[in-house]
């Protein structure tokens, strides 16, 4: 199943190969080597001691099309857990049962079990409310509210509730903005629109609304993909510091990004979740041939 | 190492085709634009210029006399002398005053017509709110009869039209005139009162009070009704086979013909419900069967131009579907209701058909107060003067034709206003 003879060039994986285009005689093998079997497990180390949050035999349908195959993992509380995987296979999907915001999907199933502290996250008691309170989530494309920037991050608390006075309100609005690094720059026109900040700004923006409700856990979908370089590199910054504070799960395109911010990452591959590994592990001895693949570019 | 070359021969004579059928293609776009700007403007122009005189109408100066022995009356107060008192006599006298040459029954008959059969009335209203005038003369300009009124303008216009009057009444119009007392005056009564079979008394009040009531009720009904359903479709209702249903029959609802919404008014809110007939409650119940496809409509297309990536936002952050409909998904939808909201209310103004069908299109002199009062609608008006055979009508139909379309115009333009003021970028 697994010929280390198919692939010559992984014994050198700091060449930079061109993925599209390998000999041509070579091609039907390169492709072999990218299925993957139904009971292989995945490689490395998925569970720890005490949890944040644990998933076990995950599997996600759209209608009668499977997403996700049987993912087991384990994120430890203030850690940052990186996802990482070619286009399609699944790491949004996963990230997005985590908070059950897959229940607006027309059509998508969640099985298995996904816990937050030992509690069932898809209890049919528990209320969704409650568990985005707990897990606040950054989306892929900066999208704040068409309101002002106070009010943008105000809105988690004034929803549950949290803040007792204007005051209070007030202080939770410039706490987060401080937390997300944006108080500075915006603390002069907070009562202007947030959809006039520039792209970088904007996701530091939901980065501090979904704070301002001090979650447990934050989700973040691809939160630099549509951003330049520099308002990446200050979001990256953002997330080591958050990492003190919150347990972060992060989808990201990007590898590079994934090494520099995250404790751990998850390789994942048609839907099913390869290898889990210590990121330092991952990007100099991937554990598995598919990993391995993927980091030095052979596909993705 | 020649087919390079003979490819681009190829693209330059294709691009020179190319630049051709876009030429045309641009000439098409514009000549259809053109006629469509030359129809509105023939439009405008035949009915602003058949209609702008409407807007002005003819009175004569008269020495009026509130003669008690000639009306037969000594009690302002008292209902019954008030109502059988001769007023006409007092336009009567005036004119014999004013033309002492005139004698003969059929010759006095000629010049009591020319003023308006309805100007006793007016100087009675006048003697009611002045009862110091009982007793006294005064000069006062009084309306002309619709002839004299249609004779008159046409004759200043350089074209007479005389075929309803006498030779000796053209006469006395010329005496009248080089005498300064005959003259053009702003026609108020065209909008402070109701429908009349004499054109120079008739006005349009009574109509515009019939749509407006129409209207309001359109308007509440409707609005409410139209966004709560396109919201439950849009946002709730599970996508299966009986939504589908539902949307497919609302999409049909919008396309069938007026008429039979009014039909459908009349046997259920007339002949079920026993709804007195031609009354603003089953015209606005009417109207709002026929506006509510189009709200419905409008609305969904204004949700569902909501970006998902808001929605998902506010479901992020915990918000509850009610909530996440109510703080994000309605502000910015707003715009887009109001605005097929105003459109269907537009719709709903022009519309004559369905009142046809339940009575609207009755005689009503009187100006309703209420929705339960009898009433037509502006457009039914339109019609109806269109129906009449008095030459002076045809001024006012047209005079009505405009105040409907400014009606409209000012809607529609208020909701590019609205539209543009409520929008908000994302």
């Amino acid at each position: 199943m697994n010929p280390s003879t198919s692939n010559p060039s992984t014994s050198n994986p700091s060449t930079s190969t061109d993925a599209a285009s390998p000999v041509k005689g070579a091609k039907p093998e390169a492709m072999q080597t990218l299925e993957v079997s139904d009971n292989e497990a995945t490689v490395g180390k998925c569970f720890t001691d005490k949890p944040k949050m644990s998933m076990r035999n995950v599997n996600v349908f759209y209608e009668d099309k499977q997403a996700i195959h049987d993912v087991s993992v384990d994120i430890a509380k203030n850690e940052v857990i990186a996802m990482i995987g070619p286009s399609g296979c699944g790491k949004s999907t996963f990230l997005r049962s985590l908070n059950r915001m897959n229940d607006t999907v027309e059509g998508c199933r969640v099985e298995g079990k996904i816990c937050m502290d030992g509690e069932d996250l898809y209890a049919p008691k528990l209320d969704v409310v409650e568990l985005r309170a707990r897990v606040g989530m950054v989306f892929q494309k900066p999208n704040p509210f068409p309101k002002s920037i106070y009010d943008n991050v105000a809105y988690g608390p004034k929803l549950h509730g949290l803040a007792d006075s204007r005051v209070d309100l007030d202080e939770i609005v410039e706490k987060s903005l401080r937390k997300a690094s944006l108080w500075d720059e915006v603390k002069e026109r907070l009562h202007q629109a947030g959809t006039g900040l520039s792209g970088g700004q904007q996701q530091r923006l939901c980065i501090a609304r979904a704070i301002a409700v001090s979650p447990e856990v934050i989700l973040m979908d691809e939160p630099c993909s549509a951003l330049d370089p520099i308002a990446t590199a200050k979001i990256e910054e953002l997330i080591e510091e958050l990492s003190q504070n919150f347990t972060i799960a992060i989808v990201t395109h990007s590898m590079q990004q994934a090494a520099r911010v995250s404790h751990r990452t998850a390789y994942f591959h048609l839907g099913r979740l390869i290898e889990v590994n210590p990121t330092e592990q991952v990007f100099t001895m991937p554990a598995h041939r598919l990993t391995e693949a993927y980091i030095t570019g052979r596909f993705g | 190492m020649s087919k390079p070359v003979n490819n681009l021969e190829k693209i330059r004579k294709s691009l020179n085709r190319r630049n051709r059928a876009e030429k045309r293609f641009r000439w098409y776009g514009l000549v259809a634009v053109l006629i469509g700007l030359a129809a509105v403007a023939v439009l405008f122009t035949d009915i602003i210029s058949k209609g702008h005189g409407a807007f002005r109408i003819t009175y004569m100066q008269l020495e009026v006399n509130y003669d008690q022995d000639l009306i037969g009356i000594n009690n302002l107060t008292d209902p019954e002398q008030l109502m059988l008192g001769d007023w006409q006599a007092i336009p009567k006298v005036a004119l014999r005053n004013q033309f002492p040459d005139v004698s003969g029954r059929k010759d006095k008959r000629n010049l009591y017509k020319l003023v308006s059969n309805g100007a006793g009335f007016d100087l009675k209203d006048r003697l009611l709110a002045n009862p110091l005038l009982l007793g006294t003369s005064e000069t006062i300009w009084v309306l002309t009869d619709d002839d004299i009124d249609t004779y008159y303008k046409s004759w200043l216009d350089g074209e007479p039209y005389a075929a309803r009057l006498s030779d000796k009444q053209v006469t006395w119009i010329h005496e009248l005139h080089d005498e300064g007392k005959i003259r053009l005056q702003f026609n108020s009564n065209l909008f402070t009162r109701g429908d009349s079979r004499e054109p120079e008394q008739a006005g349009i009040r009574g109509a515009v009070m019939g749509s407006l009531l129409t209207l309001i009720l359109t308007l509440l009904l409707s609005f409410p009704i139209g966004v709560s359903a396109a919201i439950y479709l849009e946002e709730f209702a599970p996508k299966n086979g009986w939504t589908d249903f539902i949307e497919v029959n609302i999409n049909n609802l919008a396309a069938v013909p007026s008429i039979i919404f009014g039909l459908l008014g009349l046997a259920i809110f007339i002949n079920f419900f026993h709804i007195p007939r031609s009354v603003p409650i089953v015209g606005g119940l009417v109207l709002t069967l026929m506006t509510l496809p189009t709200i419905i409509i409008t609305s969904r297309a204004a949700i569902k131009s909501v970006p998902p990536s808001i929605r998902e936002a506010a479901l992020g952050m915990g918000a509850s579907k009610y909530q996440m409909v109510l703080h994000h998904v309605l502000p910015l939808a707003l715009p887009g209701m109001l605005t097929g909201a105003i459109i269907g209310m537009a719709q709903a103004l022009g519309e004559s058909a369905p009142l046809l069908m339940i009575g609207m299109v009755a005689f009503i002199v009187d100006i309703p107060g209420g929705f339960s009062d009898p009433a037509t609608v502006l457009p039914v008006q339109i019609f109806l003067w269109a129906d009449s055979p008095e030459r002076a009508f045809i001024e006012k139909t047209s005079a009505a034709i405009m105040v409907l379309l400014s009606f409209l115009i000012i809607m529609n333009t208020s909701a590019v206003w609205l539209r543009k003021r409520l929008e908000r970028r994302w």
